[in-house]
């Protein structure tokens, strides 16, 4: 069984983003970027699932400018046998994220995708789902356990309700959230076996794909602020601050 | 001309409030109509509910039994088309329920999704969140397409009751899938407030220590008639369960009254409660960067200061 993985790049989990004072975007130049955490968890998954024996092959891909091969060499020395570096210009919205990914699977054929919940960076949380209707295939998201078993596999979902347990035949897409595992870090020599491993290129231009990036973001706005509050000095000064608020 | 539909979404026979958060955005839209769609097996109790909500133009039921659970594989196919009989927006909460089945509905369309709407410009632009709230971009999409969206529900207040519309009962003639099955789902405790709609929350952080310790959140929360929220250390330290978590990947909420306590405000858990009233933030560590966005502020052992707080509070 083939697994194909979203791997996409991101700015950093621990940078604080600033927005440019013209409205005009945030600031990125010189910003670290980093695998989606998100990501590095689907890959995670894919591994271990190719360590128990269920999988085979586990194929990373992304949809990034040129300059992001040293990501996906990342993802190949975390594990993944192969990689598919989908080079555009731009950064795409979910809808063609979904479209490209179809692509890949009609050429893949991979039995799971597995794919981030949401990236950190447009917090959308759309592309798995769309993918899987375009598929017209399951959806298993927010993942936080996964169990193969044949043709079907059994995902418990993180929920606002609590846990829910759905059961998908294969093949499916499968989203991760927070709890599914936790991502084994990369060993130095890794890095220098990920070197030789396949990394395929492919042009977003030459695929054929219809762009589904209709959305203009027309201004980027800082956060309103919360303006700095009081300190009390112990339980009493609180209770009765928050007794003027009528809170209490 | 805006003709919007709301997907309902319920639990156990009972709609949630997100439904009625959905209607005030239906309303900043400034729609011509606001319809409610019910996908359930026995749809009439949560229909009525919904026709109670003031702003709903007309409740649209779907009873099936294969609506039994909310599976969007199941749930896309039906929502795509009754959308396709005349309307131009389709809204569902930012809930896991809405943020699973909307872009399903969007990619079925064709279309783009705009998620976490926090306000409307205009019937098609939007602001939203982006980088876990550091940034709030403006969002424009084509009018000529079917617009789906979730709403962000800590940035809208309920639509009030009062209301006293139409039940129709649809029929969509979809064949649905069978590829996907609910198993279980296994709930936290319904004793407490719901976390996503309280008006008081308590949340404990890492620094509460252990599942065993977080029993005295548990406690100031009864004490004050709050739910109970966590920040991702204390979920993946396994104090509390992940349906307690707040912040960027867990719930978003926007009570009244928020205690924090013994988390130190990272920017993924300081998004999910931006919008609250009033954020107390008690924690040891004067430097946490929970206080440089708590109202008030206490420092000072946690340990020590909720008994004497729930003593405080008689």
């Amino acid at each position: 069984m083939k697994i194909l993985v979203g791997y996409k790049r991101v700015v950093d989990y621990n940078v604080r983003i600033q927005v440019k004072p013209d409205g005009s975007g945030v600031v990125t130049e010189g910003v670290k970027l980093s695998a989606n955490p998100f990501d590095d968890i689907a890959l995670e998954e894919a591994l271990r699932l190719r360590e128990k024996g269920i999988a085979s092959e586990v194929v990373v891909a992304t949809i990034a400018p040129a300059d992001a091969q040293a990501h996906l060499r990342n993802g190949l020395a975390m594990g993944a046998n192969r990689a598919i570096h989908v080079v555009t210009g731009d950064a795409v919205q979910p809808l063609t994220a979904a479209r490209v990914f179809l692509k890949l699977i009609e050429k893949e054929q991979p039995q799971i995708v597995i794919l981030g919940k949401q990236a950190i960076d447009d917090d959308c949380n759309q592309t798995g789902q769309m993918l899987a209707a375009l598929w017209d295939r399951p959806q298993a998201t927010f993942a936080s356990k996964v169990e193969v078993s044949g043709n079907a596999a059994k995902v418990t979902r993180e929920v606002d309700a609590g846990l829910e347990t759905i059961e998908v035949d294969l093949p499916a897409v499968i989203t991760t959230d927070l709890r599914l595992n936790e991502p084994r870090f990369i060993k130095l020599p890794d890095i220098m076996k990920a070197k030789s491993k396949p990394l395929e290129t492919l042009q977003l231009a030459d695929l054929g794909v219809a762009s589904g990036d209709t959305l203009k973001t027309t201004n980027y706005a800082p956060p309103a602020k919360r303006s700095k509050g009081v300190m009390v000095k112990d339980a009493a000064d609180l209770v009765a601050a928050l007794k003027t608020k009528g809170l209490l | 001309m805006s003709k919007v539909l709301i997907i309902a979404e319920h639990l156990n026979g009972k709609l949630n409030p997100s439904t009625a958060r959905c209607v005030s955005c239906a309303q900043a839209i400034k729609a011509d109509s606001i319809d409610i769609l019910v996908l359930a097996d026995t749809p009439d109790a949560i229909g009525a509910e919904a026709a109670k909500i003031q702003g709903v133009s007309k409740v649209l039921t779907v009873a099936n039994p294969a609506n039994a659970h909310a599976l969007a594989a199941i749930y896309a196919p039906q929502i795509v088309a009754a959308a396709k009989s005349g309307y131009t927006h389709v809204l569902a909460p930012s809930t896991t329920f809405g943020k699973d089945v909307a872009p399903r509905v969007a990619a079925l369309l064709g279309v783009a999704q705009v998620s976490d709407i926090i306000s409307v410009v205009d019937a098609h632009t939007f602001t939203r969140p982006i980088y876990a709230g550091n940034a709030i971009v403006t969002v424009q999409a084509p009018a000529d397409q079917i617009l789906v969206a979730t709403v962000r529900t800590a940035s809208w207040p309920a639509a009030a009751n009062g209301g006293n519309a139409p039940i129709e009962a649809l029929t969509v003639g979809v064949e649905l899938p069978s590829h996907t099955r609910f198993v279980e789902l296994a709930q936290g405790s319904s004793e407490r407030p719901d976390l996503q709609s309280a008006s008081k929350v308590v949340s404990g952080g890492r620094g509460v220590g252990s599942a065993e310790n977080f029993a005295i959140i548990f406690k100031l929360a009864d004490k004050l008639g709050a739910a109970v929220g966590a920040s991702r250390a204390a979920v993946d330290a396994g104090y509390v369960p992940s349906d307690l978590q707040v912040g960027q990947t867990g719930k978003i909420i926007a009570p009244q009254l928020y205690m924090a306590i013994g988390i130190s405000g990272a920017i993924q858990h300081l998004t999910g409660i931006k919008d609250a009233g009033t954020i107390v933030a008690i924690n040891k560590d004067a430097e946490a960067p929970i206080f440089e966005i708590a109202d008030i502020g206490l420092v000072g052992d946690l340990f020590k200061i909720i008994p004497e707080l729930e003593q405080a509070l008689g």
